[in-house]
């Protein structure tokens, strides 16, 4: 069976934009977390996420994986984008929406 | 001392030209006088040329011992000196969180 190390090894590497979050886009159990899952939907792109406080394997070993103590966590190719602080930065510069661009799958 | 003196202490390191340390644990789902939920605005120099994600990391490395014994949430902006315009965003409102 595999490590929860490689369970999200694998999900960042298997989904190009996925986010680490408290609840669901649609149900968010925490600000922070639906304020970061705001910004990526405002951008119109496809992304998986994961609700940590359903999958608390995840939601221990994730800070060691990024070396980030906290959610929300954006993860687009494999490369930590950071957590709601940075997200809402980048979409009031207006940059979120490349990033996610150049990751998101054709729909 | 208390978390917050603590925080305050630890952020010195950084050598801050301004530095903020503010308590939201009011507005969060955890008991009066809590202090989990808090926001740091730092202007810092040897935040220039490091990226967001790596400024978040410096300042979480500094603050692991926190994070490790009780301190839940970090709201962080952090400015290089030529960044930064004197203001910095609102923390997001609380939805519940844990409950655990």
């Amino acid at each position: 069976m595999a490590t929860t190390q490689e369970v999200i090894a694998q999900q960042i590497n298997e989904n190009p934009i996925i986010l680490y979050m408290k609840g669901s886009p649609n149900q968010p159990q925490c600000g922070f977390s639906a304020k970061t899952s705001q910004c990526i939907m405002a951008c119109g792109f496809r992304f998986a996420f994961v609700d940590v406080l359903a999958n608390p394997d995840i939601r221990s070993e994730l800070p060691k994986y990024g070396n980030w103590p906290t959610f929300p966590q954006l993860w687009v190719k494999g490369e930590l984008i950071g957590g709601c602080d940075i997200v809402v930065d980048l979409h009031e510069k207006d940059e979120l929406k490349a990033i996610l661009a150049e990751a998101a799958p054709a729909s | 001392m208390t978390r917050q003196q603590r925080i305050e202490q630890q952020l010195q390191q950084l050598s801050p030209l301004h530095l903020d340390v503010l308590n939201e644990s009011h507005g969060h789902n955890v008991p009066p006088n809590s202090e989990t939920h808090f926001k740091l605005v730092i202007v810092a120099r040897e935040f220039s040329g490091l990226s967001p994600v790596k400024r978040h990391q410096r300042v979480y490395a500094l603050l692991q011992n926190e994070l490790d014994s009780g301190l839940h949430a970090l709201a962080m902006h952090l400015y290089s000196p030529d960044e930064w315009q004197g203001n910095s965003p609102d923390s997001p409102a609380c939805m519940g969180g844990s409950k655990k």
